[in-house]
């Protein structure tokens, strides 16, 4: 394992460089270049906002403000967009670069430490909008929001560890690839993310309280809006899971990586 | 700084499972098995002693490529064991990689990252980079707009900027123009004065040949020829005759003046006698002059009936290039409807304008344009025999152009084209 690191280690400055390219390449390709990865979640909150604290009058206990609906949403989508997409791009990560695996010997640790890298940006590009997004409607947040990289760094250590598990068995069976954006639909209406977990009636309370994402997208919503701290202890499990499921994901991605090339 | 390496023993299978929850389980060793096992390379054995070249040859699916990815690191051995020392560059497919819509620049500094270099190294061979590929502005321009000769300079200059102590190489160099093959050809031979060892897997002879000095024949996932290039390249191209039709035979031995003779064919009909003579006194010739008239005569013996008889020779120097190589197909004189036993004379007239040194005749009886529909007989280098010079100024090289200077001095017309061939 300790080779793995140093390996990865020698290649920092692929690792650097192909973050930095990817970015690059979003601002060569089209006009709004990264622009467009903030505005995609921005117009789900936009739509969300729209049709359920408009149309179903949605009241948000706690919190005052008039945006109020608005500015809860953003902060449960930031957490959960870097969950989804972290997978996602996880999901297919060796099957994208099987041609460059089969042709080039280089250490394979470097494509999931480059996805990782690259979601991060991607979040801290959306994390400054939701800013501007916080600033226009008024909204400062509270002196709890200094939590927020810890809450990053522990949703991007989750989705990674579950993702390069999926990705390394999507090589070899890739029904996983189909199964996993269902099951991700169905994960987001399971958070409480367009809804608060209040509205819920109290038995089904305690059963969405098993939801792993639950503690980290209301940790989320605690530092971005109600000036609360994370939910420490219910965050202390997901830990242990994270750094349970990294340790398998990285055992399985060790034993795998010589077939992988094999079976790509 | 030396590279060198050595594979014991290796194979490779590729595993079939029943189910890929069986191979997910034997990743925890739990004892599975798997269903099936497909071995590609089985056996495998030779060292690249450092500074030494050697080239690998087989025909499709003898497991060229699943070697090539062993050595490289690229996929992992089933059984045996790999080891390598010094740096090792393998160009397997150029331009691997490469973004289009990033700049010639921007990928040169991906790929060498992607090799494992840091920045610092990179940015000091980068001027070196930019002049070898030599495609002046275009590098700072999207790689989209290249063409595929302008990619594979980038990619060629890119994958030789650092000196390797292994570089490994798969047909990379059949591709670009001339004047950049040449120039690839240089640095390799470069490399190799530098004492880096090479591993050439190729489909090109010459280039094995040319490059190598020892050569490697797989067949079916085993070596069955490791030697002297030329002794191993003969037995190829006799090994692929004898695919095409069955009831052929390959022997082969080394002469006293280290030429092989290579015999393969079904021997439907046969090589009598071959006599190199001059054309006037019609005496036997060992020792030909630059200039001299020769003539090569043939006798064949036809054992079974057979439709048509060609007659192909090839001349070749001692570094195994083909000098010059012509068949009675070719000229419009294939003989037809043979009878068992019949005896065929072939007479080939020609003017030695050879240049100086060793050269070897191989002829083969064969009833179309290649040996590969039917073979009868082909016999690598049956007649061997030198050139020297005696009558004409002093020249080097395989050829005799019989070109004369002509020196004037202070020219009162200039050169007529200007542009071409002028010294800087």
């Amino acid at each position: 394992m300790k080779d793995m690191f140093l390996a990865a280690w020698a290649y920092r400055y692929f690792i650097f460089s192909s973050i930095k390219n990817e970015l690059r390449l979003r601002f060569i390709r089209s006009k709004l270049g990264a622009l467009w990865m903030v505005i995609h979640p921005l117009m789900q909150v936009l739509i969300f906002a729209t049709i359920l604290s408009e149309v179903l009058s949605a009241k948000l206990p706690g919190v005052e403000s008039k945006h109020a609906y608005a500015l809860y949403l953003m902060a449960g989508i930031l957490c959960w967009t870097l969950f989804a997409e972290t997978i996602s791009k996880c999901l297919t990560l060796f099957i994208e670069s099987g041609n460059l695996m089969k042709k080039m010997a280089f250490p394979r640790i470097c494509l999931p430490l480059i996805a990782a890298g690259t979601m991060i940006v991607n979040n801290a590009l959306l994390l400054l909008a939701i800013f501007g997004v916080f600033a226009v409607m008024g909204h400062f947040p509270p002196m709890q929001v200094l939590w927020l990289p810890v809450l990053i760094l522990l949703t991007i250590s989750f989705a990674m560890a579950i993702g390069l598990l999926l990705g390394v068995l999507n090589v070899f069976m890739r029904d996983i690839g189909q199964v996993v954006p269902v099951i991700l639909q169905a994960m987001f209406w399971l958070t409480p993310i367009v809804y608060s977990i209040g509205i819920l009636p109290e038995r089904l309370q305690r059963l969405f309280q098993f939801n792993p994402l639950y503690p980290l997208v209301a940790s989320y919503q605690n530092v971005l809006l109600f000036g609360r701290p994370p939910m420490w202890s219910e965050l202390l499990t997901l830990v242990i899971a994270s750094v349970a499921i990294a340790a398998v994901a990285l055992v399985v991605f060790r034993r795998a990586s010589p077939e992988m090339v094999d079976a790509l | 700084m030396s590279g060198e390496m050595r594979v014991d023993r290796v194979g490779k299978a590729y595993r079939v499972w029943n189910s890929e929850w069986m191979r997910a389980a034997s990743w925890f060793g739990l004892p599975v098995q798997p269903s099936e096992e497909h071995w590609v390379l089985r056996d495998v054995s030779f060292t690249i002693a450092p500074g030494e070249a050697v080239g690998v040859i087989g025909q499709n699916g003898a497991g060229k490529s699943t070697l090539l990815k062993l050595i490289t690191g690229t996929s992992q051995p089933s059984e045996g064991r790999i080891t390598r020392t010094g740096r090792v560059a393998a160009i397997l497919e150029l331009g691997m990689g490469f973004n289009p819509d990033l700049s010639g620049r921007q990928n040169a500094f991906h790929s060498a990252g992607l090799m494992g270099y840091s920045q610092e190294q990179i940015e000091q061979a980068m001027p070196a980079i930019e002049a070898f590929a030599e495609i002046g502005e275009y590098f700072d321009e999207a790689v989209r707009t290249y063409s595929s000769g302008m990619q594979v300079r980038v990619a060629f200059a890119v994958a030789t900027a650092f000196t390797p102590d292994l570089l490994i190489v798969d047909e990379a160099l059949s591709v670009g123009d001339s004047y950049f093959q040449h120039k690839s050809f240089d640095r390799m031979r470069r490399f190799r004065e530098e004492g880096t060892s090479i591993m050439l897997v190729s489909h090109s002879m010459s280039d094995v040949k040319a490059l190598c000095d020892r050569a490697i024949l797989l067949e079916r996932g085993r070596v069955i020829r490791d030697g002297l290039p030329d002794e191993v390249v003969d037995y190829y191209n006799a090994l692929v005759a004898k695919k095409e039709n069955e009831s052929l035979s390959v022997d082969q031995r080394r002469t006293k003046q280290g030429w092989v003779v290579t015999r393969s064919g079904s021997g439907e009909a046969k090589v009598v006698s071959l006599r190199l003579v001059d054309a006037g006194t019609g005496r036997e010739v060992a020792v030909a002059k630059v200039g001299q008239a020769l003539r090569l005569e043939l006798d064949a013996s036809v054992e079974h009936a057979i439709a048509h008889l060609v007659l192909g020779f090839m001349i070749r120097d001692k570094q195994g290039h083909v000098v010059w190589g012509s068949n009675t197909w070719h000229t419009g004189q294939v003989e037809s409807d043979l009878a068992r036993s019949e005896r065929v004379r072939y007479t080939l007239h020609f003017t030695c304008r050879l240049g100086p040194g060793s050269y070897s005749v191989s002829p083969a009886l064969v009833s179309s344009e290649t040996h590969l529909v039917d073979n009868f007989e082909w016999i690598d280098n049956l007649l061997v025999f030198d050139v020297m010079n005696a009558d004409e100024p002093m020249f080097i090289g395989s050829n005799w152009l019989d070109a004369r200077f002509a020196i004037e001095r202070n020219p009162s017309v200039p050169a007529s084209s200007p542009n071409r061939g002028e010294v800087p």
